[in-house]
This record gives C-alpha cells, structure tokens and sequence, in this order.
C-alpha cells in the first residue's frame, strides 16, 4: 500500500464527518445569522456574551470542527460535481489542489484565529 | 504508461458516446441530483462566513456589530437566504440517505429504515433547540 491508496477512504471520511456536521447544525446556525438575525426575527447573541463563551477551549474546538470538516466535505464533493457536470476530468490534478488546498488554508486560518481569540 | 500518451489514468481510449455537459437537465432527478451536489457551495460559503464572524469576534465589539450590520445587506440577505435553503436541502437529503449509509442492527435484525430516519430527524431538531436555545441565552 503506497500512502496513495490510504487517501481516498480518509477523504471519504472527510467528506461523511463534514456532511453530518453541516446537516445536524448549519441549518440552525444558517437561519440565525442568515435569516433570523438580519431581519429582526430573532436577538443576536451579545460580544461579551459569545467571548465569555470562546473562553472554553471545548468550544474553540468545537468551531474548528465546525468550520474544517464541512470545509473537506465541500472539497470532495464539489470536485465530483465538477468532474460530472463539467466533464473536465482531466483537469483532476488542478482541481484536486485548489479543492483540498482551499479546505486546508481555511482550517488553519480558523486555527489561528481561534488561537488568537482574546 | 509513457510520458507523452494520451492514455488518462485508469481508462484506455475506448469508444463512447458524447454526452452532453447540459446532460442533468434531461430529467427531473437528474436536475434534483444537482441541486444537490451544489448544496457543497452553500455549506463552504456558510462555513467561511461563520468564520468571518469569528474573526470578527476576535477583532473586537466594533468589528462584531459591523459584522452583524453587513448581514443585513439587502441584497446579501437575500443571497444569504438562498443559502440557508440550500443547507436545508442538504440536511433534508442527508438524512434521508442515512439509512443507505449505515445499516444499524438490533438483536439481530436489521433496523427499518424509516426508524433510521426518524432517529436522525429527532437528533436533528433535538440539536437545533439546542443551538438556538444557547444562541438566544446570551
């Protein structure tokens, strides 16, 4: 087994753990900041109130998941999307690094500014 | 393989009809199975605004309610609000696969699928009130 063949089944799990995340929680988070809060229909949390809450290290950890794993579940699957709807197959290399590349630039760029948050 | 053919990974030149690129326009599951596969846009682009925010956050009180006044954009909302649609869509879809993808057995027999199901619709709304209930506490 070269470390090739080990990448699909991670990416694929990649993939399942990020749409999980995306069905269990942004929908509720997505009405609220999307929806609910622009047009009045609910109270958005205070500053004081949503620092007090980053304090925890459990919470932190929880955005980052929140963030990076529906990250990778956007890159594998919109690079079969582009695959079937497009049919640039051929393209695979490109795609494949500026799908993966932008999941990993946007976890460690949440990384950092959950590590930086006061 | 040699550096210069014109063989793609894993498949020889065989022959085969060209399909057309409009081709998921043909039928209406085809143009369902899209919309579905495009939700991806729509959860990434949440997941890059929810972390606008958090920088937001992280750059202090002005920035947060400058945050919060950019959302209510007209024109963003209404984008935004196709947004939450889209994720509806995909956590409708999601769940509804869910018994494809795991097949749970109980003392030996398999679970139905609509107990699947409705496991994971009561988890979801469990975990919704949950959400909204600590958004709103603050």
């Amino acid at each position: 087994m070269t470390p090739m063949h080990k990448l699909p089944p991670l990416l694929w799990g990649l993939f399942s753990a990020g749409g999980t995340i995306a069905a269990f929680l942004f929908p509720a988070h997505a009405f609220m900041t999307w929806v609910a809060f622009p047009y009045a229909w609910l109270r958005p949390p205070s500053y004081d109130y949503l620092i007090h809450m980053l304090h925890s290290p459990w919470v932190r950890i929880y955005f980052l998941g929140f963030i990076s794993l529906p990250l990778f579940h956007w890159a594998h699957r919109f690079r079969y999307t582009l695959y079937d709807g497009l049919q640039i197959k051929h393209l695979t290399l490109l795609i494949v690094t500026l799908c993966y590349g932008s999941a990993l630039a946007g976890t460690a760029f949440a990384a950092y500014v959950l590590w930086r948050m006061p | 393989m040699t550096p210069g053919s014109n063989y793609t990974l894993y498949h020889p030149r065989w022959y085969r009809k060209r399909v057309s690129v409009w081709w998921w326009l043909e039928t209406r599951p085809y143009i369902f199975f899209v919309i579905r596969e495009l939700t991806s846009l729509a959860v990434a682009y949440f997941a890059v605004v929810f972390l606008w925010m958090l920088k937001a956050l992280a750059d202090g009180p002005e920035s947060y309610a400058r945050f919060l006044a950019r959302m209510q954009n007209p024109g963003l909302a209404a984008v935004n609000t196709l947004g939450f649609l889209m994720i509806l869509f995909h956590a409708v879809t999601w769940f509804n696969l869910a018994p494809r993808a795991m097949a749970v057995r109980l003392a030996g027999k398999r679970l139905p699928d609509w107990a699947i199901r409705g496991a994971n619709y009561g988890a979801w709304a469990v975990a919704t009130a949950l959400v909204v209930w600590l958004a709103e506490r603050g």
